[in-house]
């Protein structure tokens, strides 16, 4: 039984165009041009529960928006989501005391105040007694390795501190679907570590489900196994992390040390030369011919190491979305 | 029931809490409101005064009458600076942010949340000086005020309240598909402004405009009118639930409005 399932889930905007200038503004204050963008096309998916799945895709893609309409925030043009049992445009009770929405560039800290005003108020909202309340800020705050920070206005935080508040704040009232959008933007490496590490015990502790944009490439390979890849608003691959690897690079990579320098330079006619130098070689290698090819060169040359690893997931999906070609 | 109501007055404790530690981070601002308070409420009496002085009679109603309806204007002005102002004219700027996703996604109901969620104290010496000036000229006047009139006066000022706030509420809801374009605060506050004086003392085509266009009348006439015990039970009846009315419309319209919602891109 799905936690969150999205079938055929289609949103249009409509959204009017300005030529610049100040003949462009009077044209368009007397007639607009409305443009109609599909920001999200077909969408289908099923999330279990438990599970942590990294939602990618290029600024635009339709993944802001697809969050946005499993959290209830924004109608669908056409189609139909299932999020706990309950259909988020409804904004039932029930059902928004099992989510969270955890935005990396909006916040909810109330800026003057120290971070525990903003949990008090929290905790009022969800009915959370003092002692829970406090029993719950001690285990997350210690779980986030914030200390006294709690006690200080949030405009004197650092970012990394703040977006660690501003998850406590949302994971407050424990839910158990977390929808996060750039939980670590701009975060430094330490604070985004920790961000992520936070993550993984809070879905290994509490069974949450969590499904999570982010540019950072560290934070989707480190915490998902499953991946959904959206692009132009469409769903164009949904499966394991590692399985995307081999369908958008059907190649190896071969780090190959040998002995002499002189064989590196014919070595690397083999494949797909990536690094030369004296005696490495880097070389991608089609998956179907890898053994074959390999048996040639460990026949032909002296080879002291070697090493077969696939290429860097960032660095695949980083070309790809750079591309666009999908 | 029980439950949910006290959990509201929690909610409304608690955010009342945060906004006046934050407010009270400046204190000058009490002195500076309260100068104003005198400032303004002065300006008014010597207008009125002028009126009064040149045997002039304004639509029926007597010097302390008027001074009544001024009072009632200065004690909505007061909730206005308290709490319509600062909450309402959030809106707008939330939806512009869209920080307005943080309220939708709470278990709240999202316009309490929105039109009580802070609450300012520079509005209370406006509010009591309001309570003071009609104490004053009941004083003055040597009249004794009946339960039944203050009763009276506390439905009518309530509803006039919930008129005021239901207006302005829809005109701040239609910033969720206008985003920049109304600045409802000044539109209200123009239209309070208008119920300074006796909706009587304007001319016949103005009167008309401000009982059925823009109900001013029911901000401040009808209160004062209660109070004075120059009202029919009628339209005490009416004024009630004309608001109760418009109240509820408030509700529905947010809640036609926010399947709108399109909340500002990342």
């Amino acid at each position: 039984m799905p936690i969150i399932s999205a079938r055929s889930v289609s949103k249009i905007y409509k959204v009017s165009e300005k030529a610049p200038g100040l003949k462009g503004t009077l044209k368009h204050f007397f007639e607009r041009r409305i443009r109609i963008i599909k920001a999200v096309e077909q969408l289908n998916f099923e999330i279990s529960k438990g599970e942590i799945v990294g939602f990618i895709g290029s600024n635009g893609a339709g993944k802001t928006t697809t969050l946005k309409m499993l959290c209830g925030l924004i109608h669908l043009s056409s189609g139909s989501i299932e999020v706990a049992g309950h259909n988020p445009e409804q904004r039932d009770r029930n059902f928004l005391r099992q989510i969270t929405l955890v935005m990396g560039q909006k916040q909810q800290l109330i800026w003057d105040l120290p971070p525990m005003d903003s949990f008090r108020l929290n905790a009022a909202v969800y009915g959370l007694s003092d002692r829970e309340t406090k029993r719950r800020i001690n285990e997350l705050s210690t779980m986030l390795e914030l200390d006294n920070e709690l006690y200080r206005p949030v405009r004197k935080l650092s970012l990394g501190q703040r977006m660690k508040a501003e998850l406590l704040a949302s994971l407050l009232h424990r839910p158990t679907v977390l929808f996060l959008d750039e939980p670590t933007l701009g975060l430094d490496i330490n604070s985004q570590i920790r961000v992520r590490q936070f993550l993984a015990e809070y879905n290994y502790k509490y069974g949450a489900t969590i499904l999570l944009t982010s540019h950072y490439m560290g934070d989707i390979t480190s915490l998902c196994k499953r991946v959904l890849l959206i692009h132009d608003g469409k769903l164009f691959y949904d499966g394991l992390l590692s399985d995307l690897t081999n369908k958008l690079s059907p190649y190896r990579l071969v780090k190959l040390s040998l002995t002499d320098s002189d064989s590196a330079h014919f070595v690397s006619q083999f494949g797909q030369l990536v690094e030369y130098d004296d005696h490495l070689v880097k070389l991608l290698i089609a998956r179907e011919n890898l053994t074959e090819v390999l048996t040639t060169i460990l026949n032909q040359f002296k080879v002291k190491d070697i090493e077969v690893t696939d290429p860097p997931i960032e660095q695949l999906i980083g070309k790809l979305l750079k591309s666009g070609n999908i | 029931m029980s439950k949910l109501n006290f959990s509201i007055f929690r909610l409304i404790k608690a955010f009342w809490n945060t906004s006046i530690s934050k407010e009270l981070e400046y204190r000058l601002n009490l002195f500076i409101e309260i100068i104003s308070v005198i400032g303004n409420l002065s300006g008014s009496l010597f207008v009125l005064s002028i009126f009064y002085k040149g045997g002039f009679n304004l639509g029926g109603w007597t010097w302390s009458e008027s001074v009544v309806v001024l009072a009632i204007y200065t004690i909505l002005d007061g909730l206005t600076t308290s709490i319509l102002q600062p909450n309402l004219s959030r809106i707008v700027q939330q939806v512009q942010d869209g920080t307005l996703d943080f309220v939708l996604i709470k278990p709240v109901n999202s316009q309490i949340w929105l039109s009580l969620r802070v609450i300012s104290p520079w509005g209370i010496p406006s509010i009591i000086s309001g309570f003071l000036l009609i104490t004053y000229t009941f004083i003055i006047g040597k009249k004794i005020l009946s339960l039944y009139s203050i009763l009276l006066f506390c439905l009518t000022l309530i509803s006039s309240i919930f008129i005021l706030y239901s207006l302005w509420f829809i005109i701040a809801t239609t910033s969720i598909w206008f985003v920049r374009i109304w600045n409802a605060n000044e539109v209200l506050r123009s239209v309070l402004v208008a119920g300074r004086y006796p909706i009587s003392a304007f001319p016949a085509g103005l009167r008309f405009v401000f009982t059925f266009l823009l109900p001013i009348t029911f901000l401040t006439s009808v209160p004062a009118e209660a109070i004075l015990g120059k009202i029919s039970l009628s339209l005490i009846i009416f004024s009630l639930l004309f608001s109760l009315a418009l109240l509820f419309l408030s509700n529905k319209f947010w809640n036609f409005a926010i399947s709108f919602y399109t909340s500002a891109s990342s």
